[in-house]
């Protein structure tokens, strides 16, 4: 019961008083039939804390994963935790990591909104989960998230 | 300060007529790219794959053309959309020249890229970009021509997968002649593509 009330708190105050603030989400459009892509945004814990894990309604499977070149080949592996050290902007951004969305239910059209929630656990393993809607910016946006054609002051 | 532009003009010019006599004089000396300069390689000298349409493709359909060449899968999330976007990029760096590129994305993954996906995934970054591909067999057989390392990886009861992310460029005679990395920014890829484009004048 006292859990229970602590996850209603919680849930209740996620947005405004969550441990890890997190901003410029957002997820990659698909075109029909593509059945994965890549959730991206940028976080900043208060204390030292981790991304465990994320979900999604939007596909069968999601996974936190990181993007790493070795030489001239790009390998993506699941990580089983993201590390975000207290203060420091840990980005998910493309080349680097991203919250995978495989199988997708349905394609991410430019313009829709998928719910995504993240696990975060503390250092004294108190998870806290924080819901974020990320709107989908089109296929080709390149890795400063703006639009392709105009890349102005975004960040 | 004009005078110093103008004498930087006349040196490069005189540069590129130089480089040029020599192109000429030996046959062997090029001009000098970004890009590694892989004239002369003895991989890669033409493909055989097939479009969305069903239709067979070759080198030869794009003579007159630069062509950049990027093997991936529509499933990448990262990499592959970046190489993508590079290459819309450079195309609308190179201005009119933009017309003389052909970019194209061959799929190391073909159980999912089916042409359907193929065709809308290079249409989201260019009109004109197009997507082959092969069975599973032969898609082996020409990344191992190619010198193109992929394969599969488990994850979340699907699979994703390990790629090389270098970009091919044949010049316009359809010779193999720059591997373009994946760290090169659009500016420098189109200054290499405007050099190249320059030895071979527009018909």
């Amino acid at each position: 019961m006292k859990k229970l009330v602590l996850a209603a708190i919680l849930a209740m105050s996620a947005v405004a008083h969550a441990q890890v603030e997190v901003s410029d989400v957002w997820v990659r459009a698909t075109v029909p039939q593509q059945r994965a892509t890549g959730v991206f945004m940028n976080l900043t814990a208060k204390q030292d804390a981790r991304l465990v894990a994320a979900e999604s309604p939007a596909a069968d499977v999601v996974e936190v994963h990181e993007m790493k070149m070795e030489g001239e080949v790009m390998k993506m592996r699941a990580i089983d935790a993201l590390p975000l050290p207290a203060g420091q902007a840990v980005a998910l951004k493309p080349g680097g990591y991203h919250v995978m969305l495989i199988d997708l239910k349905a394609q991410v059209k430019e313009g829709d909104v998928v719910p995504v929630t993240l696990v975060i656990e503390n250092a004294a393993g108190q998870q806290e989960r924080i819901e974020l809607q990320a709107p989908a910016r089109p296929l080709a946006t390149p890795a400063g998230g703006g639009a392709m054609q105009h890349r102005h002051g975004q960040r | 300060m004009p005078a110093s532009s103008t004498f930087s003009a006349l040196l490069r010019g005189l540069v590129a007529a130089l480089g040029a006599i020599l192109l000429a004089a030996c046959g062997q000396q090029g001009p000098s790219f970004n890009a590694t300069d892989i004239t002369g390689a003895r991989f890669g000298s033409d493909f055989s794959l097939t479009d969305p349409d069903g239709r067979t493709r070759t080198l030869a359909d794009f003579r007159g053309k630069a062509v950049m060449v990027f093997f991936g899968f529509t499933q990448c999330p990262d990499i592959c959309p970046s190489a993508l976007i590079r290459a819309a990029e450079v195309r609308q760096m190179l201005g009119a020249d933009g017309e003389r590129l052909q970019v194209i994305f061959v799929s190391v993954d073909p159980e999912r890229d089916t042409p359907e996906v193929l065709r809308e995934y290079t249409a989201a970054f260019g009109a004109d970009f197009l997507g082959l591909y092969t069975d599973v067999e032969e898609t082996r057989r020409v990344a191992d021509e190619f010198r193109i390392f992929y394969r599969k990886v488990p994850t979340g009861g699907s699979y994703t997968m390990d790629h090389t992310a270098t970009s091919y460029v044949y010049d316009p005679a359809g010779k193999l002649r720059l591997a373009v990395g994946y760290q090169q920014d659009a500016a420098s890829v189109a200054a290499d593509l405007k050099t190249l484009l320059q030895s071979f004048p527009a018909h």
